[in-house]
């Protein structure tokens, strides 16, 4: 028994225990999700989140103990966000064609994504730390947790709703266009990058290249946009 | 593997740099992407090595994401008192956002495409 608890106490303080269970957990989850037919709720992500959260809930670990080792995968996510640049440059002369079309969509998008978010929360009760977490839902992680924190919000709730609402533009994604008959992988493309960020993207990646060209263009120009826009409408919305 | 890596770890490094020092608005991994881009115009194109481990990343986008997602055990109660406005707000914010990008992105580019004589569709 003292054994058990030697070896606990060491693997607590090695990252070993928080990196090796995010590995082996993502890997049980996308084999699970491929088995329920990669459905919209079967998503390795969404899966690996409930998986890990229980098991932490249930063993009693801090989820700062968690992260020491888990920063490593985080930390994949600057490279990863870099390496957009790739399905960007094979489809640069296709950016290029579309290059006026895309400015106006992504500004209009993106003030649509962020004042709709803050009016809803703002009228169903939603608490002004809330509210000015969720406005910048829509753009990738770091960027949101640090417009959050400037305008009054709590960056990690802001991490939290960043991932709620890529999982929601993913399962959205499919009847949307289809509704509203966009067949253009470019402008589906855009619509992911805007309204999902880099996960729905991601996802839009494995449809089609040039969908994830545009996509990782969206990520970049909305970042921009909403660390513009977001403060000037967070003045409209008193604490 | 290991030269892609460092480059791609060199850009984001630049980004970060750059962003801190110059005040600009922009996350440090959006201004290593555009470094990126900028260098793959430059060369022509990635090399093998660089397209195989970025893709490699960009396949596991989702895994990248799920240290933050389990953030989610220390927001319980945030979750819980806010839990309808979230509920309404999340998805239809997402919808309309999705909506408007993909319906004028594609009305502005078809009129684009389209000859001189049919752009007043």
């Amino acid at each position: 028994m003292e054994k058990i608890f030697h070896l606990w106490v060491y693997l607590e303080t090695t990252p070993l225990l928080g990196l090796g269970i995010t590995l082996v957990v993502w890997q049980v989850a996308v084999s699970l999700s491929s088995r329920l037919g990669n459905g919209p709720l079967a998503n390795p992500m969404l899966l690996s989140v409930v998986i890990l959260s229980s098991l932490l809930l249930g063993t009693g670990t801090p989820y700062s103990a968690y992260f020491q080792g888990a920063q490593y995968v985080h930390f994949l996510l600057g490279p990863a966000t870099v390496a957009l640049a790739l399905p960007m440059y094979s489809n640069l002369s296709r950016i290029r064609r579309s290059a006026r079309a895309i400015v106006p969509a992504l500004m209009a998008g993106s003030l649509v994504a962020a004042l709709s978010a803050m009016v809803l929360a703002n009228l169903f009760g939603a608490s002004h730390v809330v509210v000015m977490s969720l406005a910048p839902k829509s753009v990738t992680t770091p960027i949101a947790m640090g417009i959050a924190e400037q305008i009054g919000g709590q960056p990690s709730l802001a991490a939290v709703f960043v991932l709620i609402t890529g999982l929601t533009a993913i399962m959205l994604i499919p009847t949307t266009m289809k509704l509203l008959r966009i067949r253009d992988m470019r402008a589906q493309g855009l619509a992911a990058g805007v309204a999902g960020h880099g996960l729905a993207t991601a996802r839009m990646l494995l449809v089609s290249e040039t969908a994830g060209a545009f996509g990782g263009l969206a990520i970049g120009l909305n970042g921009v946009v909403t660390a513009i826009l977001v403060p000037l409408l967070a003045t409209f919305f008193a604490p | 593997m290991l030269n892609a890596l460092t480059l791609l770890v060199v850009c984001q490094f630049i980004g970060e740099v750059a962003a801190r020092f110059l005040g600009l608005p922009l996350p440090g991994p959006v201004i290593g992407l555009i470094i990126l881009l900028g260098l793959l115009i430059y060369r022509r194109g990635p090399n093998q090595e660089l397209e195989t481990t970025g893709n490699w990343l960009l396949r596991h986008f989702g895994l990248l994401f799920v240290p933050a997602g389990v953030g989610v055990i220390n927001q319980i109660d945030a979750l819980r008192e806010n839990w309808l406005a979230l509920v309404i707000a999340i998805p239809l914010s997402t919808l309309a956002g999705l909506a408007t990008t993909a319906l004028v992105m594609q009305h502005l580019d078809r009129a684009e495409d389209a000859p001189p004589g049919e752009k007043g569709d």
